[in-house]
Order: C-alpha cells, then structure tokens, then sequence
C-alpha cells in the first residue's frame, strides 16, 4: 500500500516536472517559431499591399489572428540585421505583440510631431528588440507605411521601471510639455527574460521619403 | 499511473509503445496550442510596455 502510494506520488512529480520543462521550451522555443512565421507573413502582406493594396494597412481577412487590430507599418533596423523587418500593429495588447511590434494608442503617428512610439518583445515571440541595447546614438530606425518612408535615428537610451508612462509622452520625460519635434521611443522588457525594467531607446526623425523615391538599399546601412 | 495505462493499452509490445507515442503528442499538442499560451498570460515577465 505505501509501496503504490509512493510509486504514485514519484510519478506525480515527474509528469510535474516535466510539464514544467515542456512550458519553458514552448515559451523560449516554440512561441519564436510561431510568431516569426507569423509577422514574416504580415510584412509580406503589408509590403505587397504597399505596392499595389489598397489602404496600406493589413487586418483579420488577411490574417486572421489580427483579430481587431490592424498592422499598417513596417519596422525596419538595420542593426539588427539587413533583413530585420516587422509589422507595426495598432495597440499594445498581449495579442498584438505576439504578431509584431505594438503602437501605444495615444501617441503620434508615423512621422507625425511628437512621440511615435512603439513596444516590442526582447525575449519570446519573435523577440524583435531582443538586441536593443546594441543601438547607438546615429543607428537608424526605418517606419515604411504606404504614403511615406520615416527615417529616423537613434538620439539616446534610458532604463525606467514599467510605471514611468513619461517615456512616451509626446515629449519624453516632460508631460504635459507641447511637442515642436518628431519623435520616435521603442520600449522593451529589461533585463532579458525579466520584467523588473524597461529598456527605452528615443530617435528623431531625420527623413521623410515618399513612396515613389523609396529604395531600401540607399538606407539599409546602420548609420547615416 | 503509467504501469496501468500500459497494462490497458491492447496489443503487443511494439503496438502499446506505438500508442504511447501518439499519447505523448497528442498531450504535447493540446498543451502547445491551448494550455500553455493561457498559462502565459498569467505570468508577468513577457511585459515589455510601460503604464
């Protein structure tokens, strides 16, 4: 009898165990694999409804796991590789950033005067800021929406604690201050794999290029 | 708990390690697609926003 019971019980914490190891392979593995896929297929859609689409923005009847949210720009970093390139959607909801990087509802359009900023994962599910601590000052930052290509460039770096909402005012660390500039802020979680910071990296714009005389290769180098 | 799932399933050797086999994906699968993407949302170190 307490043979059995504790055969049981060995066996209970074993499978406990490894549900334990199977969760911590799906985040750190498998959510990258799916959300890779995934946002490589919103830009494809975004980029090809930029050529020849229609609003320049991708919703549920191309992807349906957008649900309610519509992606309607493309992130590029050169830092982070020739290749880097991600969906800009609408809001900052889990959801969303599962599908790309997310735009704080609030704050300035692409482009627009004061703060265009942005969220994204450093770890999991695409993790595409996992590498933002390797901007510096001058690196450029690329928003491709249909009309217009913003390039902008990185001006500095800060690490605040996740209630430092002031990061992304239309003014960075001044609320309430009326904006005159063009602006950029990109949040991440920090340090990797925890939640106890935000690393934000801010930009200014320093270019406005219409669709026309777009050409990515004239603006794919790291700096300036 | 697995000595009597193995005692149960039919067959030959071969056909219960078969069988097990499709078990474990198939448990693999429903925890990839469902339970673990809610267990997620319950834990905080994928917050990367501010506010």
């Amino acid at each position: 009898m307490i043979r059995r019971l504790v055969g049981g019980l060995g066996e209970l914490l074993i499978t406990a165990g490894v549900l334990v190891l199977l969760f911590v392979a799906w985040q750190l593995w498998w959510t990258d694999v799916v959300a890779d896929r995934n946002q490589e297929q919103i830009v494809q859609a975004l980029s090809e409804d930029f050529l020849n689409g229609r609003d320049g923005t991708v919703g549920s009847d191309a992807f349906p796991d957008l649900g309610q949210d519509r992606a309607f720009a493309i992130i590029r970093v050169p830092r982070f590789g020739v290749d880097f390139a991600r969906p800009v959607i609408e809001g900052t909801g889990r959801p969303v950033l599962a599908l790309g990087v997310g735009h704080y509802d609030g704050t300035a359009e692409p482009g627009a005067v004061g703060n265009f900023a942005v969220a994204g994962h450093r770890t999991t599910y695409g993790k595409p800021f996992h590498t933002i601590e390797t901007l510096r000052a001058g690196d450029r930052v690329i928003v491709e929406t249909k009309p217009t290509v913003f390039v902008y460039e990185v001006t500095s770096h800060e690490i605040v604690r996740p209630w430092q909402t002031e990061v992304i005012a239309p003014v960075p660390d001044e609320p309430g201050t009326a904006p005159t500039e063009r602006l950029l802020t990109m949040t991440s979680c920090h340090p990797k794999y925890s939640a106890t910071y935000r690393y934000v990296t801010h930009g200014r714009l320093v270019k406005s290029i219409p669709r026309a005389q777009w050409r990515l290769a004239d603006w794919s180098t790291v700096k300036g | 708990m697995y000595a009597a799932l193995w005692r149960v399933l039919p067959g030959p050797v071969w056909a219960k390690a078969v069988q097990c086999l499709v078990l474990v994906v198939l448990v693999v699968a429903v925890l990839f697609q469902w339970v673990f993407p809610a267990v997620a949302d319950l834990v905080p170190f994928n917050d990367n926003t501010v506010g």
